[in-house]
């Protein structure tokens, strides 16, 4: 990072004056390709999507076709499914996030250490998230979480014989269900970003300090930590922004039902097969609305991610 | 990744306490077993029968057999695959053309109000894509693009663009300035520059890129499942569809998700480091 507007205004001034004008343009050029592009396939159709939120736009009914004012808005605000919708989304994103982060946070320590098949346990442990989201689901919820024939029974079975607790995982706990499928496979990422902080920690200090008779907790709370933390931060906020969006799970694991539609599923849902575009494009300003909210506090954390590296 | 070269502060830990040292040693191992044994069960019950694979308790030691592999390819998942590897190659190399010209504008020679622009680019990613899914759609049935494999194409570069921008331009910036000064007063053209000063340092964070906007595009299933129908369904939206069959099914439905996530196996455990600068946007190395 040793780009600074300085540095690109010293280059420019090498540059005869008349051609100036001409120069702006040879720079923007090369930018324009790309940002063309991402304006009209991301921001265009969110401008579409706001005005179609306060539209009474069924397919089903074309012919009411016609301005709605803010009523999509008090439906998804009043709507019991749509409310728990938005609440589903706000704890299935907390608790995999935290869960995540946790655990990742705990690995990577373990992993920070020379011991012998080091790599080996990385690569063992960086396997789920190299899964496939919906064949990750399916072996979830099939091979894992089903009464009859899956592992997690099975095991049960295998270890307190014929009169083994069969739960039945999905039915029992829906929310869980899900937010352990999605923990499974987002821990890695949390402990990849997690152990990529630890090992830039500047081991002289580290040293120092330990020849000068800190305990290993004092280095942990006092040194460790705070290194770790924007490296928490960033992976908390793009895990968040991931798992914010998460379908695949929902979809497959419990098809939105027993209270696990979570807001990308509804949205999925109203529009899919109820076909009410309306009501649909309502939610979606609302994810959107929330998602800004988590972004502002990103946004800031990942830039002064990128400001530290540059000194 | 400096991490590779452990300091010999903590190796001479290793050998000041032996015992917890151990201790922590079996915990990392159990924990990464832990971790890989839904997989490993996965692999195992493809390779049985559909009897044996659905037993309780499990049969760890049935019979193997190609069985499940054998009536998954016979189920026709070749269109999709195809399909998904099309999506998936095309986009990331859409991405990266649009990318590096882009990530050049914002480092090497930047534009005027260049974090501006990338503040911008960060921004579409906090969008939440599902909050364009009708438009899009609409938009691709109006034009008869429904079910046309270059309808995802062409979103899933626009999906990556950003990243491989934010990544490519923090390798960009890596640059020397110096060499880049030197190499246009010995004359070197833009072509000679670009081969020689600024390939060597931008080669791994293209790698990186690849990788991930590969993996993101190969994954995606909600866009896929409302822009593509019977013809250009990709093999993920395959894959949903492939538990409506009735009576046993498990070894198939493992054979399948093994097949259809061994690219993204292949090429993660391949570059492991590129996967870190990948999943940060670059900002950790």
């Amino acid at each position: 990072m040793t780009t600074t507007p300085t540095k690109g205004a010293g280059v420019a001034t090498k540059k005869p004056a008349r051609l100036a004008r001409s120069g702006d343009w040879a720079r923007r050029m090369p930018l324009l390709p790309a940002l063309i592009l991402v304006f009209f396939v991301t921001q265009l159709p969110f401008v579409f999507t706001i005005g179609a939120s306060f539209m009474n736009w069924n397919a089903y009914y074309p012919d009411e076709r016609g301005f709605g004012g803010i009523a999509n808005y008090k439906t998804v605000l009043t709507d019991p499914s749509a409310r728990k919708a938005i609440w589903v989304t706000v704890l299935l994103t907390a608790a995999v996030v935290l869960i995540s982060l946790f655990l990742g946070l705990l690995i990577a320590l373990l992993l920070d250490r020379k011991f012998f098949g080091q790599g080996i346990v990385r690569t063992m442990m960086i396997t789920p998230f190299l899964i496939v989201p919906v064949a990750a689901a399916l072996l979830w919820k099939h091979a894992l979480y089903n009464p009859e024939y899956g592992l997690f029974n099975g095991l049960l079975t295998k270890i307190f014989g014929e009169d083994a607790p069969q739960p039945d995982w999905i039915s029992d706990h829906p929310m869980w269900s899900i937010i352990f499928a999605i923990v499974w496979q987002w821990t890695p990422f949390m402990m990849l970003i997690l152990l990529a902080g630890l090992q830039s920690r500047p081991m002289d200090v580290v040293e120092a300090a330990r020849i000068d008779g800190a305990s290993p907790w004092q280095i942990f709370t006092n040194m460790t930590l705070p290194h770790l933390r924007p490296y928490m931060e960033l992976s908390g906020l793009l895990g968040t922004i991931y798992v914010v969006q998460n379908f695949d799970h929902v979809f497959t694991i419990t098809g939105g039902g027993l209270g696990t539609a979570n807001l990308p599923y509804y949205i999925y849902q109203t529009f899919y097969t109820g076909q009410d575009y309306g009501l649909a494009s309502a939610a979606g300003v609302v994810v959107v609305i929330l998602t800004i909210f988590v972004a502002t506090v990103a946004l800031r954390t990942v830039f002064s991610i990128f400001r530290e590296e540059q000194r | 990744m400096s991490g590779k070269t452990l300091s010999t502060g903590q190796v001479e830990n290793v050998h000041k306490q032996p015992r917890s040292g151990v201790i922590l040693s079996i915990t990392a191992w159990v924990v990464g077993l832990m971790f890989v044994s839904p997989v490993l069960w996965m692999i195992l019950t493809s390779f049985h029968s559909e009897p044996d694979a659905a037993t309780n308790p499990p049969s760890f030691g049935a019979p193997l057999t190609l069985e499940g592999y054998r009536s998954f390819f016979e189920s026709g998942p070749w269109p999709s695959l195809i399909n998904s590897v099309m999506a998936s190659v095309v986009s990331t190399l859409l991405v990266l053309v649009l990318a590096f010209p882009a990530a050049y504008a914002l480092s090497i020679r930047p534009v005027r109000k260049w974090s501006d622009v990338l503040f911008f680019l960060l921004s579409t990613k906090f969008l939440p894509i599902v909050a364009g899914l009708l438009p899009i759609y609409l938009f691709a049935k109006k034009v008869g693009m429904l079910d046309n494999i270059w309808l995802l194409i062409v979103f899933y570069t626009v999906m990556n663009l950003p990243i491989a921008i934010w990544m490519l331009r923090s390798f960009l910036a890596e640059v020397p300035s110096e060499m880049l000064e030197a190499a246009e007063v010995d004359g070197a053209g833009l072509i000679l520059t670009l081969r020689k000063v600024v390939a060597p340092v931008v080669m791994p964070g293209l790698a990186s890129a690849a990788l991930i906007c590969f993996i993101f595009s190969w994954n995606e299933l909600l866009f896929a499942r409302v822009l593509t129908g019977t013809v250009s369904q990709t093999a993920p939206v395959y894959l949903t569809g492939f538990v409506t069959s009735q009576g046993l099914f498990l070894a198939k439905v493992c054979a399948a998700s093994l097949v259809v996530s061994l690219p993204v196996l292949v090429a993660g455990f391949a570059a492991q480091d590129k996967l870190v600068q990948g999943l940060s946007m670059g900002a950790v190395r």
